[in-house]
């Protein structure tokens, strides 16, 4: 693996199956009586938060601590940030408190890539979600947990339906999904796919209905009305009917097609309460698999030695 | 080749009557192999015990990785398989078995390991091969054979179920 996770895109096809296979691992340890690994005992991960995240933020900070990592949680709220610093300055304070990783979440696209590579820091920077640009470990813990239900992907179909044009979810999951061999299907109406949409070598559809039956993957996307400052359909009902999974639409699914929603979910919007609460919905395990994914990342980003990357396979020193 | 296949078998079948004859019984063991070669010698172990006690041992796996002291030192590892078996080590006769013994330091995190685990009545090491060489206070109760190496030397194990053949042999000896 690289020093740091700035990307889905940053990850070829063995990156991401090491990550899944270590997470397989590191998930056993939720039914030990010690839920703890020394592994990066003295180290120190900086949870720097620009946005409010709390599942995110308690997501990385249950991961850091069982692999007995330090955690230091740096939000914005009453904090310097919140008083005008810039992010290079706040970045100096961290270089020189003695970070090992900076977990990032900023409002703007490329603020972590900025963080890693300006020389600012010498830590490994993990990307938490960076505006509308990306969230790798959201989809690491996407496929982690399509890969725990359905096997190798490869040839398997994902429909991402909902707000892609707000969702770095959406993005991780298309670039990563492809690298591991599934066909993604983007489902929105045409106001929600991005410009560009057909650099990113995937399927795109308007119409829910058509799709559905053939995917073994649904993931509903938030409609993000904090980003909303434009009308991009006509009303919440609309879009509902249109794009919602209801128990109507989920009865037209394959017997072993999983829904997913990286959450927080707004109920009757585009998910409706049977659907989310029905056997097919994985969205609960979701939030299980993202504490062993991301010590996964921390884990294989940090463990080994500095400046040194890829995995060591010796076994003859026993 | 130092052993063949013959030769292994026999060492495991003495191996566990040891084990036996040492812990009067098979009741209240555990054993735990340490990935990756450790794991099929403890499932044979274990065939053999059941076989001589005609009751079932349980078998499992305990990955060291992460309590290994040369972690920070190499690039990340990638973790093995640790599977301790249902009924867990409390109060049980926990037998380590691993393929070669070196350093030490291995058992060391292994003994790590087990602690957050639980905590077993006794721990005890059976290894197929002991090369010497060791840098920490630890000895094996249960040894296949005694190999005196030179530390250029590389003890090579093959088994069955990782590599298709049983075979020990000893690599990179000076001519």
């Amino acid at each position: 693996m690289k020093r740091h996770l700035l990307s889905a895109a940053d990850l070829t096809r063995d990156d991401a199956e090491l990550v899944l296979r270590t997470a397989e691992e590191l998930r056993s340890l939720a039914d030990r009586p010690i839920k703890k690994l020394p592994a990066l005992r003295g180290r120190t991960v900086v949870n720097l938060f620009f946005e409010d995240s709390t599942r995110t933020r308690i997501s990385f900070e249950a991961a850091a601590k069982r692999l007995s990592a330090d955690v230091i949680n740096f939000s914005a709220k009453g904090s310097s940030l919140s008083k005008g610093e810039s992010l290079k300055d706040t970045a100096l304070t961290l270089e020189a408190m003695g970070a090992d990783a900076v977990v990032v979440r900023h409002g703007a696209s490329g603020a972590p890539h900025r963080l890693a590579h300006s020389g600012w820091v010498r830590s490994s920077v993990v990307n938490a979600g960076d505006g509308t640009h990306e969230h790798p470990t959201q989809a690491l813990l996407d496929a982690f947990t399509m890969w725990r239900h359905l096997g190798a992907l490869d040839g398997r179909r994902v429909a991402i339906v909902g707000d892609v044009l707000h969702s770095r979810v959406a993005r991780s999951n298309a670039l990563l999904l492809q690298t591991l061999g599934a066909e993604v299907t983007l489902v929105a109406p045409p106001t929600l796919l991005p410009v560009g949409i057909d650099t990113w070598g995937v399927e795109t559809s308007y119409d829910l209905d058509a799709v559905l039956p053939k995917a073994d993957v649904v993931m509903m996307l938030r409609v993000q009305r904090e980003r909303m400052n434009a009308s991009f359909f006509p009303t919440a009902r609309e879009y509902s009917r249109r794009y919602g999974l209801d128990g109507k639409r989920m009865r037209m699914l394959q017997d072993h097609t999983i829904v997913m929603h990286p959450g927080p979910m707004v109920r009757g919007m585009e998910i409706t309460a049977d659907v989310a609460d029905s056997d097919r919905s994985v969205i609960v395990e979701q939030v299980t698999n993202g504490v062993a994914v991301r010590m996964a990342v921390l884990y294989l980003l940090l463990s080994g030695a500095e400046g040194v990357t890829g995995t060591d396979e010796s076994e003859n020193d026993a | 080749m130092v052993l063949d296949a013959r030769d292994i078998a026999r060492a495991l079948t003495r191996i566990s009557h040891e084990i036996l004859e040492r812990n009067k019984g098979a009741g209240d063991l555990v054993l735990l192999g340490i990935p990756r070669r450790g794991v099929p010698l403890a499932r044979r172990v274990a065939e053999r015990i059941s076989a001589v006690e005609g009751l079932e041992v349980p078998v499992g796996s305990l990955d060291v990785t992460m309590y290994r002291d040369d972690l920070r030192m190499k690039p990340a590892r990638a973790l093995l398989p640790t599977e301790i078996p249902p009924g867990g080590i409390d109060g049980r006769t926990v037998v380590l078995v691993d393929d070669v013994l070196f350093s030490g330091r291995t058992i060391r995190a292994a003994l790590d390991a087990l602690n957050d685990v639980g905590r077993p009545e006794a721990v005890r090491l059976a290894v197929l091969v002991d090369r010497g060489h060791r840098e920490l206070p630890i000895r094996a109760d249960f040894v296949g054979k005694n190999l005196p190496t030179s530390l250029v030397e590389r003890v090579s194990v093959r088994l069955a179920e990782t590599d298709e053949v049983d075979a020990v042999s000893i690599d990179g000896a000076p001519a």
